[in-house]
């Protein structure tokens, strides 16, 4: 644990995750209202990268490196997330 | 554990990813059409991302954890123009029309680019 770390980076570390939590709730509003549907797909997309922001900066402030693995793997499965469901949406099926 | 410099560069870092990360979801919420908004989620919540990214090398020294952060910003740097236009193609396929005074270049039909007076018009 960062126990050792000064206190403006805990606070800096805190009001960023309480920041990109918030953002990741407004952001839901689009997927939720959006007119069409490559807005919602828009809003997903950028759900998946602020959990990704999400999950580094919960990495940084437990300092533990496991969760910067987990942002990752969390990139990679937003991004093929996002291409299926572009393809999906064009082509009415993703592998055929 | 961590330096005061090592501290403020990664505190630095980290305010600077989350006002670009509240940047890219204003833009999301507030502007007007689905390409308008992906200017704004596909460069600056990447943006932000890849700050928070660059913190946590920082934070976790060139080795371990910091080459993974390392290797994410690269990866979301290839990925995020990518799924922005494929979203983008499947929104111009669907037929979605751009804002007023906004017009392709040559043709409005497939998509493809080229200047207006190699296209015919319909």
């Amino acid at each position: 644990m960062a126990t050792e770390a000064p206190a403006f980076l805990e606070l800096a570390l805190l009001g960023g995750l309480v920041l990109a939590s918030l953002v990741t709730l407004l952001a839901g509003y689009r997927v939720i209202r959006g007119p069409t549907v490559p807005d919602r797909v828009v809003g997903l997309d950028t759900i998946g990268t602020n959990v990704v922001a999400i999950a580094a900066l919960y990495a940084l402030q437990t300092g533990q490196g496991l969760f910067v693995t987990v942002s990752l793997v969390l990139a990679i499965i937003g991004f093929i997330s996002t291409i299926a469901v572009a393809r999906f949406v064009t082509e009415g099926d993703i592998i055929e | 554990m961590i330096s005061t410099p090592q501290a403020a560069v990664v505190t630095a870092l980290v305010v600077v990813g989350s006002f670009f990360l509240l940047v890219g979801t204003v833009g999301l919420l507030r502007l007007p059409n689905v390409y308008n908004r992906l200017h704004a989620t596909s460069k600056a919540a990447t943006l932000g991302t890849a700050s928070i990214l660059l913190a946590a090398t920082v934070y976790f020294g060139p080795e371990g954890a910091g080459l993974t952060s390392l290797v994410g910003i690269v990866f979301l740097f290839f990925t995020a123009p990518t799924g922005g236009h494929v979203i983008s193609r499947a929104a111009r396929k669907m037929g979605i029309s751009f804002i007023e005074d906004v017009s392709w270049p040559g043709v409005t039909g497939d998509g493809a680019e080229g200047p207006a007076e190699d296209r015919p018009d319909d």
